[in-house]
Parts: structure tokens; sequence; C-alpha cells
């Protein structure tokens, strides 16, 4: 650890502020080994240690404390920083270069003030309490999550980036959120006024109101909410909370107080080295003042934290020379893009304007008064068409014969930016300022795989918005090099999950172990696969998953059969097949429930998961479950996962067939069914399509004369309407084809790869895949149909079989020379059930009674 | 922050047993209670080194986990991937190979007839 200088010749660092920047400057100097030169002690305000405030939202939408945190959270002490949590920098003695806090003073040789900014509140009689909260911190969300819980309404005062932010969040508390601005307009600063009409279109379409041009008065009590805001011109809106983020104020105090030159408009000045007028001290992030601007965006707080970090590990130092405040956000689901020059004020600056007033989109291209380049941009709807144009306006790349043609819809063929006129010098990622060229040597160097050049240059690390940019480039230039991009499995099998399908099949391999001694390298094999030759051999021989030659493949899900949760413990689904239940199971699902104090949850697939349970659980979970009729749901599984369905004519007036009869049915026959990755199947009885079947990967839809078949839908991360596959089946076809589709999909599918990405993949397409399945064209159907009659007369429920052999059961054990639970494992009540507690809330962990 | 990476190669000064052999899991895991640390174990019969004791704290997730890890091969050191974010941790010395702040305690451990003995250094 202390491969360093002696600890006495090394200068004491001080940086106050741990939010973002602060947080940056630490990794930046940690990265350049500058903590052989200094002794470092960080001071924050708050409570936490830094955490994400870009995404500040989603502590509202299931992320909590530390899963915002940036960086592990022994990286200080690992490295020996001390970290002052709690703890305000009260006041800096610039004659004696010490700082001073309510618990001592410390000396410092160099001082770096990264204390960004706080939420300007305009003074308005009658703001306090709820009626006075900010966005910024995590208290602040604690805070408004608090006056929320007793809220029906919501008003943002503030209608720009944060102020939408905080709406997005009032309405994940529940809450009826309005957006409360001041100028004409939605975001001023970054769009024009046809923008901000698209964005208030698309916003009001989500249900939060917007009111503009409104400068609030007085806050009164108010007769239906609990307050009123009084605006100029007489009129008013009641609310419960009201939430400010009407613009940010430098955090300069220290600055101020200690003397430094400070600029009109408030901020620390610094100079291109980030130096205040004070030699030792620097100023980072929104807390300084360059040329008179502050950048209240996080890339240019990064930029000025490497600039600092170098200069302080003693490296050359570039200098910070302004920074880009285009952006590229998604607020309230909506996206939003601003680049440049938006308002195009530039003199002589005439714009390309594209508005879809049915779908609320707007774009806007601003070009020089030479017609040749591109130097600002608005998108308002779709922010596919920022990173060509950003591109353009950073490298000033020739505009095209067309200009207009880079923000009309794609499919009147847009001109499309090809990697190759992207110049070295391309910035790709903006958060680590990662250029092309430093890209394009990673590759030169040898870095062959796409993980490992995010590693190596940081690139695609920050937040994220350049994978896609980054993809391309890394195939274009590996193609460029000639190097055909390798498609092995892992570096075990140097074959794809198709090959290795086709030889399990063929040779009729029926074990891990002879796959890896005939195919592959090695005695052991990974992660990666042994999941799938796991799922490889289930899909053909579909033999029970606990024996124990096949035990070890699976991946931990599958070994307990049952979901693996954020605390450990887990997740159980019983089968409800159709979604159809008896009073009498419900109550017992109800009575395990209670039994063993489950968290329960209705699951969009129409069934029950009962969370919680730990690990030496499972099997007396299951024991009752089994006895009370119940079979295991498959739910961890890549597998057949749930048959949705709607009641269909046995009670609803526009039913046309039996729904529920064929759901159970297809859900009998493809339990337990093992794929590349989980299948999900809905019937629907009648066109109204109540079941959603057209998003499921076998969608089934009652007609007069039978059914429709639909295929390859999806919901999830990237949904995609299913097919129309055959129309007006009997029960009989139906089933047979969709016997050959799966089974065509297990034989041919990548791994993990869902049916619609499969389908989208399939050479030939939609049409190839009816001539395969329909038209029999490869002569394959009879034995497709077998394969899947093997895989269906072969089932057995995976608990009941475990539930039978006391040495599958051996493993179902927390601790195997200890009869307690996991220690570390702790809910807290919510809603009146239990849930894990989350990383902020240890202090409210009560006495653990140890169980022995 | 990982002195204890070294321990597998130091000699234990007392060893304990914890279980017997039949509580173990051919090429899987185990954990054992050992002083007040969840420890677990990997059993790879058949390989030079049959056993590995690491602590079952998963360092990114915080939850006791590492035990119930997929055991693998990755450039010819022997890893657990952990469940819950599948980063992997060598065996041997409980590096772990995406994130060098992340590391793993590791035991020394033996076989002593039918029982499975952890060592203190």
């Amino acid at each position: 650890m202390n491969g360093f200088t002696s600890i006495e010749a090394r200068q004491q660092l001080i940086i106050v502020g741990n939010g973002m920047v602060g947080h940056h400057c630490i990794e930046q100097l940690i990265e350049r080994g500058a903590l052989g030169r200094f002794q470092v002690r960080v001071f924050g305000e708050e409570r936490q240690r830094a955490y994400d405030r870009v995404h500040l939202s989603e502590y509202f939408s299931g992320s909590d404390a530390e899963t915002l945190a940036l960086g592990e959270a022994g990286l200080y002490a690992g490295h020996g920083i001390h970290l002052h949590l709690g703890e305000p920098v009260l006041e800096i003695d610039r004659e004696r270069c010490e700082v001073v806090t309510r618990a001592g003073r410390y000396p410092y040789d160099q001082l770096v003030l990264a204390t960004g900014s706080y939420p300007f509140v305009p003074p308005i009689e009658g703001s306090h309490g709820a009626a006075r909260l900010v966005y910024r911190t995590l208290d602040d969300l604690d805070a408004i999550r608090a006056a929320a819980s007793s809220a029906r309404r919501g008003v943002v005062v503030g209608g720009g980036l944060l102020g939408l932010e905080a709406a997005n969040a009032l309405k994940s508390l529940g809450l009826e959120a309005h957006v409360v601005e001041f100028a004409p307009r939605l975001m001023p600063v970054q769009l024009d006024a046809e923008g901000g009409a698209a964005l208030r279109a698309q916003i009001e379409a989500l249900g939060v109101g917007v009111h503009l041009s409104r400068a609030t008065q007085a806050i009164v009590a108010g007769e239906d909410y609990r307050y009123r805001m009084n605006f100029d011109g007489g009129e008013f809106l009641e609310t419960d909370l009201i939430v400010f983020s009407a613009g940010i104020r430098p955090q300069d105090a220290l600055g101020r107080s200690s003397g430094l030159e400070i600029a009109p408009r408030g901020g620390v000045v610094i100079d291109s080295a980030c130096r205040s007028s004070d030699p030792r001290i620097f100023a980072i992030g929104e807390c300084a003042s360059w040329n008179g601007s502050v950048f209240g965006l996080v890339a240019p707080g990064y930029s000025m934290a490497r600039n600092v970090a170098a200069a302080l590990a003693g490296e050359d130092a570039g200098n910070f020379t302004g920074a880009d405040m285009s952006t590229k956000l998604k607020l309230l689901g909506v996206d939003v893009g601003s680049i440049g020059d938006a308002h195009g004020a530039t003199p002589g600056a005439r714009s390309y304007r594209f508005i879809d007033e049915a779908a609320s989109a707007y774009r806007r291209l601003v070009v020089d008064a030479s017609g040749k380049q591109v130097i600002g941009a608005v998108l308002v709807g779709d922010n596919s068409y920022y990173d060509t144009l950003l591109q353009y306006v950073q490298n000033g790349i020739a505009l095209p014969a067309d200009p207009a043609g880079l923000i009309l819809p794609q499919s009147a063929g847009a001109p499309a930016l090809g990697i190759d006129a992207l110049p070295a010098s391309a910035t790709l990622c903006s958060c680590h300022n990662v250029s092309k060229g430093a890209v394009c040597a990673a590759i030169d160097n040898g870095c062959g795989d796409l993980g490992e050049l995010k590693q190596q240059t940081k690139a695609c690390t920050g937040c994220g918005g350049c994978a896609a940019l980054l993809k391309q480039v890394f195939e274009h230039e590996l193609i460029a090099r000639g190097v055909s991009v390798d498609k092995s499995l892992c570096e075990h099998f140097a074959y794809t999950r198709q090959e290795l399908y086709a030889l399990v099949r063929v040779e009729g391999i029926l074990s891990f172990d002879e796959m890896l001694a005939r195919h592959g390298r090695g005695h052991v094999g990974c992660d990666i696969c042994k999941p799938t030759i796991g799922s490889i051999l289930a899909s053909c021989w579909n033999q029970p998953i606990m024996d124990p030659s096949l035990v070890p493949l699976q991946d931990t899900n599958d070994t307990f059969m049952a979901n693996m949760q954020k605390n450990g413990t887990y997740s159980v689904v019983p089968r409800i097949p159709g979604g159809e239940i008896t009073p009498e199971k419900l109550i017992v699902i109800g009575e395990v429930a209670k039994k063993y104090d489950l968290y329960t949850k209705i699951t969009g697939g129409q069934r029950i998961d009962l969370f919680g349970a730990q690990l030496h659980e499972l099997p007396e979970i299951w024991a009752e479950l089994i006895a009370a009729g119940f079979e295991t749901g498959h739910a961890y599984g890549k597998s057949t996962r749930t048959v949705k369905s709607c009641v269909g004519s046995t009670w609803c007036r526009y039913g046309v067939q039996d729904s529920v009869q064929m759901a159970l049915t297809l859900e009998d026959r493809y339990k337990g069914l093992r794929s590349p990755h989980k299948l999900k199947f809905a019937v629907s009885g009648c066109t109204r399509e109540c079941a959603e079947a057209q998003s499921k990967d076998i969608g089934v839809i009652a007609t007069e004369k039978g059914w429709n078949l639909y295929i390859c839908g999806n919901g999830g991360m990237r949904p995609r309407h299913a097919e129309l596959f055959a129309t007006d089946l009997d029960d009989a076809s139906l089933i047979r084809i969709i016997d050959r589709v799966l089974m065509f999909y297990i034989r041919t599918a990548d791994k993990l790869q869902r049916t619609s990405v499969w389908r989208e993949s399939l050479e030939g397409g939609l049409d190839y895949l009816k001539q395969v399945i329909l038209d029999d064209s490869l002569g394959l159907g009879a034995e497709l149909e077998a394969q899947m009659q093997l895989v269906v007369d072969r089932y057995e429920c995976e608990w009941a079989n475990a539930l039978k052999d006391p040495d599958k059961l051996k493993r179902f054990r927390t601790f195997v020379n200890d009869q307690r639970p996991d220690p570390g494992v702790h809910f807290v009540r919510e809603r009146g059930q239990r849930r894990p507690i989350g990383a902020g809330e240890l202090h409210l962990i009560p006495t653990t009674e140890e169980v022995l | 922050m990982s002195q204890t990476n070294a321990a597998i190669t130091v000699q234990a000064q007392h060893w304990q047993a914890v279980c017997s052999r039949t509580d173990l899991i051919a090429q899987s895991g185990v954990v054992v209670w050992f002083d007040g640390r969840q420890v677990a174990l990997f059993y790879l019969p058949g390989h030079a080194t049959p056993l590995f004791a690491v602590d079952n704290r998963d360092p990114k997730s915080g939850a006791n986990v590492i035990g119930r890890g997929l055991v693998g091969e990755l450039k010819g050191e022997l890893v657990v991937a952990a469940p819950l974010y599948k980063q992997h941790f060598c065996l041997r010395d409980g590096r772990c190979l995406e994130d060098p702040q992340q590391a793993l305690q590791v035991w020394p451990v033996r076989i002593s007839g039918e029982q499975i003995e952890l060592g203190r250094c």
C-alpha cells in the first residue's frame, strides 16, 4: 500500500465538496498517480458520498442512494484518502493556509473548491415548508417524498431542464404534476419557440400541466388543496406542495468570505488553468466562473477536474477553453436535444425546420451565413438525429447538397454520415473526452473487444449516450483492418450457439464434460458456455436440471430454481396456467406468503410473485405449494414463462373462442421448455385483444373460424409488434405450427436472443420463415415436431423432483454448518409488507435477532 | 485493503474444522459460518487444487451471495462469477478481474480426512 514516498514528504491537498465534479477530480488524481505527491482530504457537506445527480429522479423509481453512488464504497479509504462527510468547511484561513470545520483546522498546500451550486428560490411571500421545496440533493428528495405522502397535486416552479426532471419525479411519486414557467416557453435556454411548443404538447399529453408566462406573486392557503399560488394578472393554481427549480447559483460563499475574486454574476473567478485569484486555490465545476460564465452541466465540470488533476500530478495540463453546452436528454420520456447555436443568434445564420404537429415532433438545423457549416440544432421528439448533427457541428464537416435531409424523417432517405467522414479529432464520448483517434489507437494496439475498449479508453463509461456510435466505430474500424469479427461463444468453444446445438444433436451429446472434451478447450468452462450448453442440453433432451452432472452448469437462478433478488434472497413464482386460479389455491398462496412473511406482487404475466425467501426456506415453501397442487413456474429459467389470457367466450359478450382453454393447453404443452431466452405467450378470445398477444413471442387471437397466430413480438426494452403468421387455424394445426416455430428458433437462435431479434436477423425474413414452417421447404417439419414431443413427454416439475431427493436438497442450506439465516439480510416494512432495506437506510436496522 | 490476498500461500497457524467433505458440492460452492464470517467453499475434485475458500460477501452488491456463483476458468485462472452482476473473482487470491478495487478475502483451506478445515494465520 505504501509504495509511495514517505508520508511526511507529501503535500496536503484538500478538496472541498464531494459532488460529481469533486469525485471525478479524485478519480483522476488516483489514475494519474498524484497520490504519491499528496495526502488528500475531502470534505463533503452532505451525509452521502458522491452520487450521480444527473440521474436523481431515478431515486423515486427504484434506485437507492447506494445505486446512485459514484465509485466503490472503499475507493477513497483504499487509497488512503480521508473523507469527511457531513462536515462542511466553515472558513478558509488563507493566511495560515488552513480550512476550518466544526471539528477542527486542517492545513493545506493546495486547495480545490468543488462546492457546486445551490438552487435559486425567488423571494415569494408565503413560501415556506412544503411550499418551498427544492430539487438538488438526496436530502431534498427525501423532503419531497415526505411532503408528497399526503399530497395529491404538486407544482414545479421553473420549466427548464431541472424543473422538468423535478416534474418527472413528482409524477413518479404518483402526484398530479404541474410546471409553472416565467418565460413564454419551456426550456427557454435550449429551445426556440417552436421547439418549446412541441415539447409542451408532448408533456401535456403525458398529463403534466404546463403554465407559461406566469410569475408567482404570493402563496396563500388554498381551498381545495393546501396552498394557492397567486399569479400576476389575477390567475391562481392550487397545490399541496411546490418545488422550486428556477435556476442555480454558484456556491461561492467560501470564496467570498475568504476574499477570492468573485465574478459579477457569481462564481469564483478562474483562469484557464482553473486557478482562482489565490494561486494555491483551484475552483472547478459549478462554483467556478470562467470568462464570465458558470457551466451548469457535468461535462465542463469534468473537463475542469481533469485539467486540475493533471496539473497536480505534475503533468502538462491543457487549458480549459470553455465548453460545448450541447445536450441530449430524455425529459419525462420525451427526447430533447440542443446543439450549439440553437437559437440561430449568429449573424447571418439561416435555419431549416421540420414540424410534425401530429406527433408533436420538431427539428431545426441552423447553418452559418455561407450555408456550408452546421452551427446549431434543436430536436424535440426524436434524438436519433443528435449524434450525426453534433459531429457536423463539432468537426466542421461540410454540409451535404441537401442540408434539410439531415433533419427530415429518415424514411425520406436521409444522407447518413458515414463513420469514415469523422476525423480522428472527432469526440465520440464527451463525458470522458475520448476522440475517434484514441479509439482507433486502442484498436491498433490490439484491443479487439468492445468491453475491453470501453475499459481502456473509458469511452461510454459516463452517461452511456455514445454506446451506439462507439460500437459502430469499433466494428467499422475492425472491418477496415481486415479483422473478421470473432463469433466464438467464449474462450472455451470456437463455435456459435447454433453450431453447438447442431453438434449436441447430431452427436447425441448428453453432458457438458463430453462436449468440452470433444469440442472445447480446458477442463472447467466458464459462466458463458456452461449455462449456454446447459440450456441446449435441456432443449434437446430435457433431463431434470437438478441432476448432479447438470447442476453446476446452471446459472444461480436455475441452480436454486428461484429468482435471486438484489439482497441475495429469492422470489418464488408458482405456475398459474392461463392466469386461472381457484379461491382455494389463492388462499394457499396467501397463507404461504403470510407464514414466511413474503412480499407479494401480481406479475404482468398473470401470476403471483413471492419475494424475500432465504435459500433454506425454498424447499419448505415449495413443499407446501406442491402439496396444494402447484408446480414450478420456471420464472427463473430461460424457458416458457406464462400464457396470458382473457376470459374469452365463456364469460365475455364479445368472445368468439374459449381463450382460457387454449391458454391452458398451450401452457401445459410448453411448460418447462428451455430455449435461448425466455418465452412469453398470450391468447385473446376476440379481436379486441385484451390479452395483448401481439406483444408476445407467441400470440394467438381468436377469430370466428379458429385462431390467428402471431409470432416474434416483444414488450420490454425494445417493443416489437408480433407479425401475423397464419390465419383461421384449427386447434391441432395451431399447435403443430407453434411446435415447429419454437423448435426452429431453439435450433437456430443465438444465445440469449429473444424471438424478436432472432426473427429480425433471419435472412429472408418472414417469408423465409413461412416457407420453412408452413410450406416445409427444408423438409424439417416432422423432425421439429418430434423433437418438441420428446421434450413435452419428458416434462417433470423440477421442484417436485428435487423434493423427492435428499441429496438435491443439501444445496438449499444458507450455511452448511449452521442453522442461522443470513444475518446480512435486513428488511423494513412499507405499505404493510416487508422489503429489502436500502443502503441509505442502514440506520433504520432493527436489532437483529439471531436464531441459533 | 488487500493484504489478505496472499493468505493462501501463508502457512496457517491454527486449523479449525468447519464441515464435512459430504457437505461439499462438486464443481460448485457451499457456505460455512466461520467465527462470525461467511466463507464460501468451492470444490473442484480432480483439479490440482481441489478446494478454495473465499469471502461470501459480494463487494459490489453488498449481498452474501458469492458461494452461489458459477465456477469457471478464464485465461487459465479458476474464477467464480458473482451471481448478481457477474463480475469474476479469482478463487486463488480473491482478485476481481474487472475491477481492481474489488477483492475478496481468501482463507487457507484443506481436506483433513473427512473434515474440511479452515486456517487462521
